[in-house]
């Protein structure tokens, strides 16, 4: 079976594959990370915050991306921000987003109904004697919450929110369906150009394998430092 | 200056926590608060700086209501400093660190004179070389003495202490309790909730022992221990004070 294979079509398509495809995924994949993690973050405070809407609003929004594929999220924004960004701008005609721009818009939203829920727990699982600490020094309860109580929930939270990530590092390459070139959509391409699409096919799933299990044996690494830290 | 007037509060609807509750003490005053587990005097002192609502009665520090809506709580609580019986130092941060947050933050020092409080303030509980350490790094005792220090940082006006040694193993007690004799003699203003009646007899004023949410006896030191009014008191005492 493998007599059949033109290797050669890959190492041709090295700086494509990576330069393009790669840096896309990889930047996009960064910059919801953290995007996700902010909006997640503020999420989560606002359902912990005890006001009854804004936990209500909060918890309405997490249960709405969680319960929608992310397909058709990526799909749904792709084709509406432009109108979206008509309405809130007030232009005569629906505005051009980028491809990159609306995918990063897509996945932060999308991302951060997952980080809240992370970051959620990781703040219940401070004490309540930390905020009280933090209050009985004269803090106001935004300080507490950045110097205090946030730091803390982060630092217990980070394999997990890292894990998270290397799933959204696997998910990204579902912007393929809107026709962006990131990792997959470039394989796809040149495979497609080729006729050599098993071994394009095979070689992307071979990196992306190899770069989640390299980051997953990181994760784990960092955990045991962090345990004994602790 | 810290006046507690017929203060009740409620744990959801049924279950009352506090019950008519009235005192008082004065600037420079060390009052003991104790009594048997449940009977409501940590959440009396919780109420002095507002880290647990009230819903009758009023508690003033140096005129200023804490159950005002209208006052600046945050600000109210800089002035009054206290210490829990878990500690409460902030895990990721330094002592020192610890020490210079709120003084920073809330007080709006410069790092320079923060850092230089700090550790005259370590030094004054013996844990100067411990500054760069983290507070897993040290013992209970250590902890419980930087969390003093953390307080007193802050210059407070009045110090609480919420079971300030129930926490501790027994050869750490005393470390704690030298530098909190040590405050009560520089004239510092003091409520403390603590079975330490040693403690009591040696530097408290007054005694204000509580039972079931009420304040059952509010005497001074020598009343209290010569021959407590109450039976519930008595009872009480001759329990602690058997072994």
């Amino acid at each position: 079976m493998f007599a059949n294979f033109d290797f050669d079509v890959i190492r041709r398509a090295l700086p494509y594959l990576f330069l393009d495809g790669m840096a896309f995924t990889l930047t996009l994949t960064a910059l919801s990370a953290v995007g996700g993690i902010i909006f997640g973050t503020l999420i989560a405070l606002m359902r912990l915050s005890g006001q009854k809407l804004l936990g209500r609003i909060a918890g309405l929004y997490v249960d709405l991306m969680r319960s929608l594929p992310l397909v058709l999220v990526i799909f749904w924004f792709y084709f509406l921000v432009p109108y979206i960004g008509q309405w809130l701008t007030g232009a005569s005609r629906p505005i051009k987003v980028g491809a990159f721009a609306s995918s990063l818009i897509t996945f932060i939203m999308f991302e951060a109904a997952y980080f809240s829920e992370i970051m959620r727990a990781g703040i219940q699982s401070i004490s309540k004697g930390q905020p009280a600490a933090a209050s009985a020094l004269g803090l106001t309860y935004g300080q507490s919450m950045r110097y205090v109580v946030l730091p803390q929930a982060f630092r217990n939270m980070l394999p997990v929110l890292l894990t998270q990530t290397i799933v959204l590092f696997q998910d990204t390459s579902l912007v393929y369906v809107v026709s962006i070139p990131d990792f997959l959509g470039a394989a796809s391409i040149v495979g497609q150009r080729d006729g050599r699409l098993v071994e394009m096919y095979l070689f992307a799933a071979l990196v992306y394998f190899t770069i989640s299990c390299v980051a997953s044996f990181g994760v784990r690494q960092l955990q045991a430092r962090i345990a004994i830290v602790r | 200056m810290i006046e507690i007037k017929h203060v009740s509060k409620w744990y959801g609807a049924s279950f009352q926590a506090l019950n008519d509750c009235t005192t008082a003490v004065a600037r420079g005053e060390v009052v003991v608060v104790c009594g048997p587990s449940g009977s409501g005097k940590s959440t009396l002192i919780k109420c002095v700086n507002a880290l647990e609502p009230f819903q009758k009665g009023e508690i003033t520090i140096e005129g200023i209501s804490v159950g005002d809506p209208k006052t600046n709580l945050p600000k109210l609580r800089a002035r009054v400093g206290m210490v829990f019986q878990h500690f409460e130092l902030f895990p990721h941060l330094r002592i020192i660190d610890n020490l210079c947050l709120a003084q920073e933050k809330v007080l709006g020092r410069p790092h320079d004179e923060a850092v230089a409080k700090a550790m005259k303030l370590l030094d004054r509980v013996g844990l100067k070389e411990h500054a760069t350490k983290f507070p897993a790094e040290l013992s209970g005792g250590q902890q419980q003495r930087v969390a003093i220090a953390r307080a007193l940082a802050m210059d407070p006006i009045a110090m609480l202490f919420d079971e300030p040694t129930s926490a501790l193993d027994p050869e750490m007690i005393s470390e704690v309790l030298d530098v909190m004799v040590d405050l009560a003699r520089d004239g510092m203003t003091i409520m403390v909730v603590t079975h330490e009646m040693g403690f009591a007899s040696k530097v408290a004023h007054r005694v204000i022992f509580m039972d079931r949410g009420e304040i059952v006896e509010d005497a001074p030191k020598t009343d209290f221990f010569g021959k407590p009014r109450s039976d519930r008191a008595q009872k009480f005492l001759s329990k602690i004070l058997s072994h």
